[in-house]
């Protein structure tokens, strides 16, 4: 087996452990910056008025008045064994509740990132490197779409096709009622996708290999969906990574706006109500989400550039 | 003989700008048209007109565009058909001609793809066709990317891609451009084979001894126009047209030492020559150099082995070798920019390699650098005014610093009268300091870069390939250039370069490198006339026929 391959496997996963456990010591700290008493919060908040003893007995069961060190150890051993603790609110464990609602927001995101792809694709092959108005055109369209706030873009679909033309439920927990908040995460991701796709684009239609394939016969519009638009992918597909996790911020916002069900819905929950493990808890599967997220789009640069595989294969 | 192309009173132009004009030739079948002229004369857009392939800006007009059907007149689809299977097209620089993205396999296969040769026949032709350019372990070869490829090979994979379905025609586009003298020579056997065999060729080249070996008949395009055409002998033996003979003379060879290579009137340079005792030793010697870097795979790869030289004031000293040669490597070691593993460097006898950068950074001025490629050494951001300053400023050190109390703007207008002296020593109008490097051409950048390696006063220039980039009469002006500095100023000249002719006509003593060692090494005269090393005759076997004749 080759042995670059492996430390390239090997430094990839000790760099994503060392990432998870940055972010989960961040988020520990930070969350006992926050002023407020968390007994208060597990009793229910303030307006619950609970009597002291009872605030006091369970200090004692949590362990809030051990010292900081001693809390973060406890929190990290519970970490490595998968128990991210219970949820203050809920009273379930975190990665019940995480691991219930994490799905629905990955088959929103995931549904969101095709719909950018197929965007970003279509607005690339249609109009980048045409002369005159049809380019002027794509770039336009992919400025403005980029451009679109999600939460407004998800009110004006909602309006238009679930209230005026009821093309489409309102809620719907079925794949129908995936489609209006997936169009409106994918939708500007789409946009700012394109722009660096058509830019790569334009490159490459500039390289001489074109004018090589053109001059053995080659339709122009088989250079350009099978040689120039692989070139154009690469950026995107680099920066794939990073799109999935910032579609899963957006999923906070789209998950409110079309009361879904998801991470976005449970994580706003949890910060109103200062429930720490179930904040520490979604950032952590967040952070998994993004780690994973950017390891794939490595994979798939790997798959679409050769050059990649071969120079592993190169070295061995 | 059945004409295959003719073509009457072509003209191009984009956007109105007219960069072809009033071309016209013909070619029948078996024989090989040159077309000669450097960058910008017209020679590729000619080339594309056949294939139409010049883009939507451009305007076409001809009288006759016949190549077997009306390029004027085809329909698209008609002209698609036509590339590939009636003409075959070779571009230049096979880097960029074959896409990174696709094996060398499915490159080849392509033509084939596209008119319409069934798939389950495509891997045999190509097995085929990389044999019929004799390229080896072809099977290995059509799974690889270009990138794999050494430039040689790759040339040959374009080449075999160009004649797939076995065109009548094929245009080589500066085919051997950018490829290693023996590289270069092989390419032209490959297109003689095919010329033999029965298939016109269109060789396009700023080259004219590339275009020497193979056309039958060749035109000279200057600023879009044919200047002179005729049979190969008799336009390169006695060309009728001043450019033509300007280009000719241009070509720096054994037989032009000595001669001035443009028509542009020397430099005018003010300066003392340097007063040198001649007892003074040598102003840079290495001794017993080399170099090994240790490979991802932890093996150790010695790049230069046991070179050593002496090279004295006033002095030229070439190295020629092809690329990977180690050539540039012990440059590098000259200039104390990286560090020998064994041996060592001495400037004017005092150690220069083996210290501590701190030690040498008061003797830097006296060894400056020009590099290949002056586009990329200069920062694009600044004057060129600013990088010659940033020289001189590194030259003065901290004497300039010393004098502080000069009053910095009296320094100021010293450093701005010393940079108008420089571009003026370098044939440059001193109004080019303002400029900044990408709107100016590759000679005047290159005239630039020598002002800035002059501008500390260096005893010793270090040369890496300092005209490959150029064309032929720019090439001769900075030659002239660099003869001229060297007798006003008395700098040594470390001179590396691929080009044998170039070597031949600038230097003193060659040291030829071969796989990071010297196989030999003498006066320009003994190693380039009479060379004894198998190496050496073979590289000087490349050599243009016309010097040979001459020689002899």
């Amino acid at each position: 087996m080759n042995v670059v391959l492996i430390r390239r496997i090997l430094t990839t996963i000790a760099s994503a452990a060392l990432l998870l456990w940055a972010v989960a010591t961040i988020v520990f700290f930070l969350q006992h910056l926050v002023p407020g008493d968390p007994a208060m919060a597990i009793l229910g908040g303030a307006s619950a008025n609970p009597p002291e003893e009872t605030l006091q007995a369970i200090r004692d069961q949590y362990g809030f008045e051990d010292p900081l060190l001693v809390q973060y150890g406890a929190f990290l051993t519970g970490l490595v064994q998968l128990d991210l603790g219970e949820s203050y609110t809920m009273k379930q464990p975190v990665t019940a509740i995480v691991s219930e609602q994490i799905l629905p927001t990955l088959q929103l995101t995931g549904a969101a990132l095709a719909i950018a792809w197929a965007l970003a694709i279509t607005l690339t092959l249609l109009t980048a490197g045409r002369r005159g108005w049809l380019g002027r055109l794509g770039a336009g369209i992919e400025v403005v779409f980029a451009a679109l706030p999600h939460f407004w873009l998800g009110v004006v679909l909602l309006v238009v096709f679930a209230v005026v033309l009821q093309w489409l439920p309102v809620v719907d927990d079925g794949p129908l009622g995936l489609v209006l908040p997936a169009l409106t995460l994918g939708i500007p991701l789409g946009g700012f996708l394109a722009q660096v796709t058509r830019d790569e684009f334009d490159v490459a239609l500039r390289q001489p290999f074109v004018l090589s394939a053109l001059s053995r016969g080659a339709r122009t519009a088989d250079v350009r969906f099978r040689q120039v638009l692989r070139h154009a992918a690469l950026p995107g597909i680099a920066l794939s990574g990073w799109g999935l996790g910032s579609l899963i911020s957006g999923a906070v916002v789209v998950e409110v706006i079309f009361s879904r069900q998801g991470i976005g819905q449970v994580l706003v929950a949890a910060v109103n109500a200062q429930d720490l493990p179930l904040v520490i808890g979604v950032t952590f599967v967040v952070a998994l989400v993004y780690v994973i997220a950017n390891i794939l789009s490595d994979a798939a640069s790997v798959l679409v550039d050769p050059r990649l595989r071969h120079t592993i294969g190169a070295t061995s | 003989m059945t004409t295959l192309i003719t073509v009457r009173d072509l003209s191009v132009a984009f956007d109105g700008k007219e960069v072809v004009r009033d071309v016209s030739f013909s070619l029948r079948a078996g024989e090989c048209l040159g077309i000669v002229g450097e960058s910008g004369s017209g020679k590729s857009v000619t080339a594309r007109s056949l294939l139409g392939l010049n883009g939507h800006g451009a305007q076409v007009t001809a009288t006759t565009l016949d190549v077997g059907v009306d390029v004027l007149e085809a329909t698209p689809e008609q002209l698609r058909h036509l590339r590939g299977s009636r003409i075959g097209y070779v571009l230049q620089d096979a880097l960029v001609s074959l896409d990174p993205l696709r094996t060398v396999g499915t490159e080849i296969a392509e033509p084939l793809r596209a008119h319409r040769v069934p798939a389950a026949q495509r891997p045999a032709r190509v097995q085929e066709l990389l044999t019929s350019v004799s390229v080896p372990e072809p099977e290995l070869r059509a799974r690889q990317l270009p990138s794999e490829l050494s430039g040689g090979l790759r040339q040959r994979a374009l080449i075999a891609a160009g004649l797939a379905l076995d065109p009548q025609v094929l245009i080589a586009d500066e085919p051997t451009t950018a490829l290693d003298v023996t590289v270069q020579a092989q390419v032209l056997e490959l297109l003689e084979q095919n010329l033999s065999a029965g298939r016109a060729i269109i060789l396009i080249s700023h080259d004219l001894s590339v275009v020497e070996r193979l056309a039958d008949h060749v035109l000279v395009m200057h600023r879009g126009r044919v200047v002179e055409e005729g049979p190969t002998a008799q336009v390169l033996t006695s060309p009728q047209d001043p450019y033509t003979r300007r280009l000719l003379a241009a070509i720096p060879s054994a037989s032009s030492r000595g001669d001035r290579l443009s028509d542009l009137p020397p430099a005018t340079i003010t300066a003392v020559p340097r007063e040198r005792a001649p007892e003074a030793g040598p102003v840079l010697e290495a001794i017993g150099l080399g170099k090994s870097y240790r490979g991802p795979d932890g093996r150790t790869r010695p790049v230069v082995q046991d070179v050593s030289f002496t090279l004295d004031a006033g002095e030229t000293l070439g190295i020629v070798g092809e690329s990977g040669s180690g050539k540039s490597t012990t440059a590098w070691m000259a200039l104390g920019l990286t560090p020998p593993s064994t041996g060592q460097v001495l400037l004017d006898g005092e150690a220069w390699t083996g210290i501590p950068e701190r030690k040498r950074r008061s003797r830097r001025h006296r060894i400056a650098v020009v590099q290949q490629d002056p586009l990329s050494s200069f920062d694009p951001r600044w004057t060129v005014g600013r990088t010659i300053a940033d020289s001189l400023s590194v030259g003065q050190g901290r004497r300039g610093g010393a004098r502080g109390s000069a009053g910095s703007s009296g320094r100021e207008r010293d450093r701005s009268a010393r940079v108008a002296e420089l571009l003026e020593a370098v044939g440059l109008d001193p109004a080019f300091a303002a400029r900044h490097p990408l709107t100016m051409s590759g000679g005047q950048r290159q005239r630039a870069a020598i002002a800035r390696a002059i501008a500390t006063d260096p005893e010793v220039l270090v040369l890496d390939e300092p005209v490959s980039a150029l064309d032929v009469s720019v090439q001769a002006q900075v030659l002239d250039l660099l003869g001229d500095l060297q007798s006003a100023l008395g700098t040594a000249y470390l001179f590396i370069s691929h080009d044998l002719g170039v070597i031949h006509h600038v230097s003193d003593r060659v040291l030829v490198m071969q796989g990071g060692q010297v196989v030999e090494h003498g006066t320009a005269d003994q190693v380039l006339h009479a060379p004894q090393h198998p190496y050496t005759r073979q590289l000087v076997s490349t050599l243009p026929r016309r010097d040979l004749q001459e020689a002899s």
